[in-house]
């Protein structure tokens, strides 16, 4: 099993992990559903997530520096995920509303 | 050296008492602290006196040094004072008159709600005074002559809810400034030159004659335009009628006996100065002579008391410049002397006539008060006499002083300062008769009302009467004998060791100039009896005076040319570069750069338009385009 994720060349990861950055990055760019963005930024570090690993795997046991980064960012994106749906909540309590574009009270 | 400090000390510490205090003290206090305070410095003045009289190891006088001033460089100024025999002469005038009209302020500004004021600046102005007289380098000097210049601007805007006032205060301020800018060149031209300010360091260097004739006259020039400034002479003299806006006591001591006295103080404190620059010696007498003649023309048709007491102290002054000019300088000193007994009279005079008639000032309003106010009469009278030179008045001798001086130097300077002495007699007489003869002409007060003044009023005037009577005997001429002769002369000679005092004229010539004098003076008052008693005449509204009647009521329209070629084209200056400069280039450039600045930020303003979509993909866009260019290069 381990074998088959081995077997590919790091430069599929790469594209692999570009798709799924720039689908999270321009759904955040052009959807304006507050939850469809906190789902497109997940996507977009879990992108990075992957790059990580594979580049972590592709230096061999030399260094196990980027699989610990994968932790660190999970525990942030879980935070980030965690507090964002708590704002997303009060924004809806707030304004019987999810869409962000609404949101633009600061400007003035 | 005490007694310099209590001299200055009593009159400001009067004026601190009064100006932090007086608004909570009774008013009786007051006037009484003012009055004593200047009281006291006149005491020990004569006590000074009478040392420098009668002590021969005194002759120097007093020094006293209070502290350095300034010590800059090889520039040394000392906050230090001398009392020589000059200073306690002028030092006795001032505290002496002084303290007179302080007492006959303490019943004319009775009523005033701004009398403890009144006696602080009075007092002021004496402290400002004295510093004036009693400094030893011309650095003090400099400082007592803004000091008095400030005191007048105040007291003539005494009463400042007049705007009228407020203008005349400002006038007599500025029409100073240029004089004091001529003083303040001189003294730079004197340190440029001696390297002190020192009377005692300069006056000798000057008199040894190493200075070149050219830097003399130049100093001397500079500083008699500080001279023309302070004691009214043409071109700057029109400030001193207006100054006439003050209370009457003012006019009386600032205007008329001290302050306008100190160019020619400035000038005789030189005298070694004035002597080596002959040039500026024949300018002071063509000046001082055609001020004295000017002003004794316009005070023939002015109406107004005050101001034909104004015009009378301009045209004395001038014949005190005249005798300067013709290096007359204890003629002009003595005259300076008598000039402060009677004017300050005639101030105080009128001053009582004005109180009696309720502030009306206008001599056509008046007539007949000699049966009202018997004291002011006499003591009028006695004024009026010893201005225009009845015989043996202290006038008459002091003036005889200038006619003969100037006799000596040139006929035709003679002849135009007995022109100026009969107009004199002319003016004075007319008012003389208008006021106090002929019949009440008032209609909005009635005759009833008019009253004598009260004692602190009349007693200055009854002694001030007495000093004018007997003024003469400072200086009594040659011919009443050696013995008793040219007093003021000796007491002088020390502080004047350049001037020549022995006159060349013969006993029959002098006479013959007397009986000149005497004559002029038997004219001028038939002619103004005749006028003004016997055929009753009123002087006529400004409006029916015919023509050249005309040009003197306008005072020969100087105010108006002064207008019209220095104040117009200075506001027609300012006008441009307030309309111009200021506005277009000025305002337009600082203004051009904030609509420039309000028009960018107008532009980036829409970039923040609260859109987060719009934020994030400028910011990929920016990323996008760092990375490529990374990437690519």
């Amino acid at each position: 099993m381990l074998n088959i994720f081995q077997s590919l060349d790091i430069s599929h990861y790469i594209y692999l992990s570009c798709v799924l950055f720039c689908i999270g990055l321009f759904g955040v760019l052009f959807r304006r559903n507050a939850i469809v963005l906190l789902m497109c930024i997940e996507l977009m570090l879990n992108a990075v997530n992957l790059l990580f690993a594979a580049f972590s795997e592709y230096m061999g046991d030399k260094d196990a520096n980027g699989q610990m980064f994968v932790f660190f960012i999970m525990v942030v994106a879980a935070a980030e995920a965690a507090v964002g749906l708590a704002i997303l909540v009060m924004v809806y309590r707030n304004t019987r509303k999810t869409d962000v574009s609404f949101l633009d009270s600061l400007k003035d | 050296m005490n007694s310099i400090a209590l001299i200055l000390g009593l009159p400001i510490a009067g004026f601190l008492i009064n100006g932090l205090f007086g608004k909570s003290l009774p008013k009786s206090v007051v006037g009484w602290l003012g009055t004593f305070a200047v009281l006291a410095s006149f005491v020990i003045a004569l006590g000074v006196f009478n040392d420098l009289r009668l002590n021969p190891d005194f002759q120097n006088g007093l020094n006293f040094k209070l502290y350095t001033f300034l010590n800059v460089g090889n520039f040394h100024v000392d906050f230090a004072f001398s009392l020589d025999r000059l200073s306690v002469m002028m030092t006795l005038i001032i505290t002496g008159i002084g303290s007179l009209i302080h007492l006959y302020s303490i019943a004319y500004m009775h009523e005033d709600e701004g009398f403890y004021k009144f006696f602080a600046y009075l007092n002021l102005f004496i402290f400002n005074m004295l510093i004036l007289v009693l400094g030893s380098n011309f650095m003090m000097l400099f400082f007592g002559w803004e000091g008095v210049g400030l005191c007048s601007y105040l007291l003539i805007g005494f009463w400042y809810k007049n705007a009228e006032y407020g203008k005349a205060a400002r006038k007599a301020f500025v029409m100073n400034r240029i004089g004091d800018l001529g003083l303040l060149m001189g003294l730079f031209l004197i340190f440029h030159q001696y390297q002190s300010l020192d009377y005692n360091i300069v006056l000798p260097k000057i008199a040894d004659g190493s200075t070149s004739v050219y830097m003399l006259t130049a100093i001397s020039m500079c500083l008699f335009v500080g001279a023309m400034g302070k004691s009214a002479q043409i071109p700057l003299y029109t400030w001193l009628p207006d100054a006439m806006a003050g209370p009457t006591p003012v006019s009386a001591l600032i205007h008329a006996a001290t302050m306008v006295t100190a160019g020619v103080y400035l000038i005789v404190r030189c005298e070694a100065l004035f002597y080596l620059s002959p040039i500026t010696n024949n300018v002071i007498m063509w000046v001082g002579l055609a001020t004295s003649l000017l002003a004794a023309f316009i005070g023939l048709k002015q109406n107004d008391i005050k101001k034909v007491l104004a015009y009378s102290t301009v045209s004395q002054l001038g014949l005190m410049f005249v005798a300067i000019g013709c290096g007359a300088y204890t003629a002009a000193m003595f005259h300076l002397a008598t000039h402060a007994f009677f004017k300050a009279l005639l101030f105080l005079g009128s001053g009582s006539v004005i109180h009696a008639m309720h502030h009306e000032q206008d001599i056509r309003q008046m007539g007949g008060l000699k049966a009202k106010m018997p004291i002011t009469y006499i003591t009028f009278l006695i004024g009026t006499l010893a201005i225009t030179g009845f015989p043996f008045l202290s006038g008459f001798f002091s003036k005889d002083e200038i006619l003969i001086a100037a006799f000596e130097h040139n006929k035709i300077v003679y002849i135009l300062a007995v022109l100026s002495a009969t107009v004199t007699g002319l003016y004075m007489f007319r008012m003389f008769f208008t006021t106090f003869h002929g019949t009440y002409r008032n209609h909005h007060h009635s005759f009833e009302k008019v009253h004598e003044s009260p004692w602190q009023m009349s007693v200055p005037l009854m002694v001030l009467a007495v000093l004018s009577v007997l003024g003469g005997l400072l200086n009594l001429p040659k011919y009443l004998g050696e013995g008793v002769s040219h007093k003021l002369a000796h007491w002088l000679a020390p502080i004047l060791p350049m001037a020549e005092n022995h006159s060349e004229i013969s006993h029959s010539t002098e006479f013959a100039l007397l009986g000149v004098a005497v004559t002029v003076f038997i004219i001028a008052f038939l002619y103004t009896r005749f006028k003004y008693v016997s055929r009753n005449a009123v002087p006529e509204s400004d409006e029916k005076t015919p023509y050249l009647g005309k040009l003197l009521v306008n005072k020969f329209y100087v105010d108006e040319i002064y207008d019209t070629i220095i104040v117009k084209p200075l506001e027609m200056c300012s006008q441009i570069v307030d309309s111009f400069v200021d506005s277009k280039i000025i305002g337009g450039f600082v203004s051009g750069i904030s609509s420039v600045l309000l028009k960018i930020s107008n532009l980036n303003k829409r970039i923040q338009n609260g859109n987060i979509e719009y934020y994030l993909t400028f910011m990929v866009i920016a990323l996008a385009l760092f990375l490529g260019f990374n990437l690519l290069f």
